[in-house]
């Protein structure tokens, strides 16, 4: 598969957040229910908001990501709480 | 009347705080929590106002034990700090997430004042406003800007919260109540109708021309780079552990000397009697050995404060947090242990940042495991006696080896015991990170400089009450015994000092051991034996065990004491030799490899240090943890030492 039809394949399906590579910018889908759910609204995760992952420490875990202009790391577990669609890579 | 000053971790509140209040601030705490409660006192228009800085929260539901207090307080009419005008402190570079915040309180009905601040970054992103459209938006509120950073606002908030009238009844959300505090569905529910409607509105009023996040994303890349980033946190705590051993030892020997010279001063004045003596040698040493303290707890908090105020404190946790997750622990766990390698007590003071309340006290208990510099006086002189001045594998010092290896017992046992902790301790809080990264900025010395001064108020009166009672206690216990066997003991070293014909120095160091050794430390001491001897250790040792609770250097001077030498608090070398020479009653010498090496293992793990003790009682806000902590290290020291002792001898 080269790399354009990767990114195709990735925008017809809905993925949660910690899989997302640096570089790509999604939209938020749903966040999954969970004890978290709240606190992940509060911090801005909602239906439809625009995000992009920056970059993750140096274990792969927590990542950081731009969301409506401020930076928030999250863990992987938390970022699992978040479905997301890709709509740009910029690193393809 | 009371102002609560709420807000967003980040958003300026704590500058703002220090620009209305400056040095009028005071530390006490929220009832049942151990959350600080900052009030600042100001004059406003000749009326007594007390701001009250609550934790910044992005919520007024609060995600762990500590933020609860703001919603306890702002629910609860009768609570002490129910205000009677708030204060909410607005980012304007990120007026979104803020006002979700800020529209919960707007809808409490409470007399409510906007502080939009400008940020750094919202400078530098020329962030536009109508601000008229926003009055729109909460027509009961007074929005006044402010720019905490060049102190630019202060009379404008001081008139608007004077100005902030009783509430007519307008709500931004119609119908919302104030969920209950478990009751996470309909928090859910009011979260998204707020964000909705607030994205809404927004759309209209907030005009961002520049982007700019590339500043602080460039920086990121070498900053939690898998190898600079690890690189460069080594190097920056080198650096200020290198600052605080080169300059803390300044003024702690000025402390020293000064406290020394007051205490002569002292009792050449008074009348001389049992009251003088209290005075002279219990009392002003005692207040001396908290006010030791101050310059390495300055020190480190002005360093912590730096690295907080840029922003790097978050970088650190987050390069960090994956390493210290499986012990029980979470990345901001690194400061106050690192800390603590230096002293204890700044280290507990540190782990406050921590919300998560399992991952805060395990951090605390396991904090006075990290070897501290209190420790070294100890280590060298037991490594002078019983370690051979020998190179292994022609490089390394031998004696510099079995220093490295009591620092890595204490690194490596606090892991471990954390860990343990993590298994034991049950919580229904869940622990997460969800920590937000704030762009890189230049500190505001004004606010470390307030960090500094805090955290020292703190360590003296809180703390430091503890620590003179406990001294006093040890001094009365060191100074006093049982008066007839005392006075013989006396007597005796005198006559002593008489036949062989020694110098009058020598005379009163006779003297002073013979005191020590009849006083109930002394019996103590004694009789302690039977239990410190599987140690390896004699009475002697077990006497300068316990003096050596108020910190763990004072083993050297007691060491000094009883053998009847000056203590030079250098080289010790006259101590060093008597104690080589010292030999039990069989003939065979006290201080083998064996028992040395134990009472290594035994300051290693201890818990020898009121002042620790004291700070740990402020921080938890009870004597259940501390006492744990003395408990569970004084099992690890016995059975280590007692271990060490028979493996090596």
């Amino acid at each position: 598969m080269n790399s354009s039809a990767q990114v195709l394949f990735l925008c017809l399906v809905i993925n949660s957040l910690d899989s997302i590579p640096n570089g790509t910018t999604v939209l938020v889908k749903n966040v999954k229910a969970s004890d978290l759910k709240v606190k992940l609204l509060e911090m801005g995760f909602s239906e439809g908001k625009q995000l992009r992952v920056l970059y993750r420490a140096p274990l792969g875990d927590p990542m950081a990501i731009d969301i409506g202009g401020y930076v928030l790391s999250l863990r992987n577990v938390e970022a699992a709480q978040v479905e997301v669609e890709i709509i740009e890579n910029l690193q393809e | 009347m009371k102002i609560a000053l709420l807000g967003n971790p980040n958003t300026g509140k704590t500058s703002v705080f220090n620009i209305l209040t400056g040095l009028r601030q005071q530390v006490g705490n929220f009832p049942g929590v151990t959350v600080d409660r900052k009030v600042g006192k100001l004059k406003i228009d000749e009326q007594d106002c007390e701001l009250i800085d609550f934790p910044g929260t992005y919520s007024i539901y609060p995600r762990s034990k500590d933020e609860a207090v703001v919603y306890d307080c702002l629910s609860n009419p009768d609570n002490d700090s129910y205000p009677d005008v708030v204060a909410v402190v607005v980012d304007k570079a990120n007026l979104e997430r803020n006002l979700l915040f800020f529209t919960q309180v707007y809808d409490l009905q409470l007399p409510t004042v906007m502080i939009l601040n400008m940020t750094d970054l919202a400078q530098r992103q020329e962030i536009q406003y109508d601000v008229e459209g926003l009055k729109a938006l909460f027509p009961e509120a007074i929005i006044v800007e402010s720019n905490a950073r060049i102190k630019s606002g202060k009379s404008r908030i001081e008139q608007a919260i004077v100005n902030a009238t009783e509430r007519k009844g307008h709500a931004f959300l119609e119908n919302a109540s104030l969920s209950e505090m478990e009751d996470l569905a309909s928090q859910e529910k009011e979260t998204e109708s707020r964000f909705s409607k607030i994205r809404r509105q927004l759309s209209d009023i907030q005009v961002v021309t520049k982007k700019e996040t590339t500043r602080s994303e460039k920086l990121d890349k070498i900053l939690v780079h898998p190898i600079f980033g690890y690189a460069i946190f080594a190097a920056i705590l080198m650096v200020i552990f290198q600052f605080i051993y080169a300059f803390s030892s300044i003024p702690m020997d000025l402390i020293d000397t000064a406290f020394a010279s007051l205490s002569e001063w002292t009792s050449s004045v008074m009348p001389e009697g049992v009251f003088t003596d209290l005075v002279t040698q219990g009392i002003i040493p005692g207040i001396g050995g908290v006010v030791i303290f101050i310059p390495q707890i300055a020190l480190l908090f002005f360093f912590i404060g730096i690295l907080e105020e840029t922003g790097y404190l978050a970088r650190v946790v987050f390069i960090m947090d994956r390493i210290m997750r499986p012990l029980g622990l979470n990345g901001k766990s690194v400061v106050p242990l690192m800390s603590s390698v230096a002293c204890a007590i700044p280290g507990v003071m540190a782990a406050r940042t921590i919300s998560d309340w399992k991952e805060r006290m395990i951090t605390i208990m396991v904090a006075p495991l990290m070897s501290c510099s209190a420790r070294i006086p100890v280590y060298t002189l037991l490594i002078a006696i019983v370690i051979p001045e020998e190179t292994v594998g022609g490089i390394f010092g031998l004696q510099g080896l079995v220093l490295f290896g009591l620092y890595a017992l204490g690194t490596i046992s606090a892991l471990l015991v954390a860990w343990v902790l993590k298994v034991i301790i049950k919580t229904k809080e869940k622990g997460f990170l969800l920590l937000e990264m704030p762009s890189y900025k230049s500190p505001r010395w004004g606010n470390v400089g307030m960090t500094v001064l805090e955290k020292v108020r703190i360590f003296v009166w809180d703390a430091g009450r503890v620590i003179l009672a406990i001294s006093i206690i040890l001094w009365v216990l060191a100074t006093y015994g049982p008066s007839e066997r005392r006075e013989n003991a006396i007597a005796y070293a005198k006559e002593t000092a008489q036949i062989e014909n020694l110098s009058p120095e020598e005379t009163n160091e006779l003297i002073a051991s013979a005191k020590l050794e009849s006083s109930y430390i002394g019996y103590m001491g004694k009789a302690i034996e039977p239990v410190i001897e599987p140690l390896g250790y004699d009475w002697k040792i077990g006497i300068s065990l316990i003096t050596s609770f108020a910190a763990r250097e004072v083993f050297v001077g007691s060491m000094a004491t009883i053998y009847s030498v000056e203590d030079d608090g250098e080289s010790n070398q006259t101590l060093i030799q008597k104690m080589k020479a010292a030999k039990r009653r069989d003939g065979t010498p006290v201080y083998t490899l064996a028992a040395g090496a134990s009472l290594m293992v035994f300051f290693a793990f201890a818990m020898q240090c009121m002042s620790t003790l004291a700070i740990v009682k402020r921080e938890t806000r009870s004597w259940k943890w501390p006492l744990i902590q003395v408990g569970y290290m004084g099992i690890l020291a016995y059975l280590g030492a007692w271990i060490t002792f028979i493996l090596l001898s």
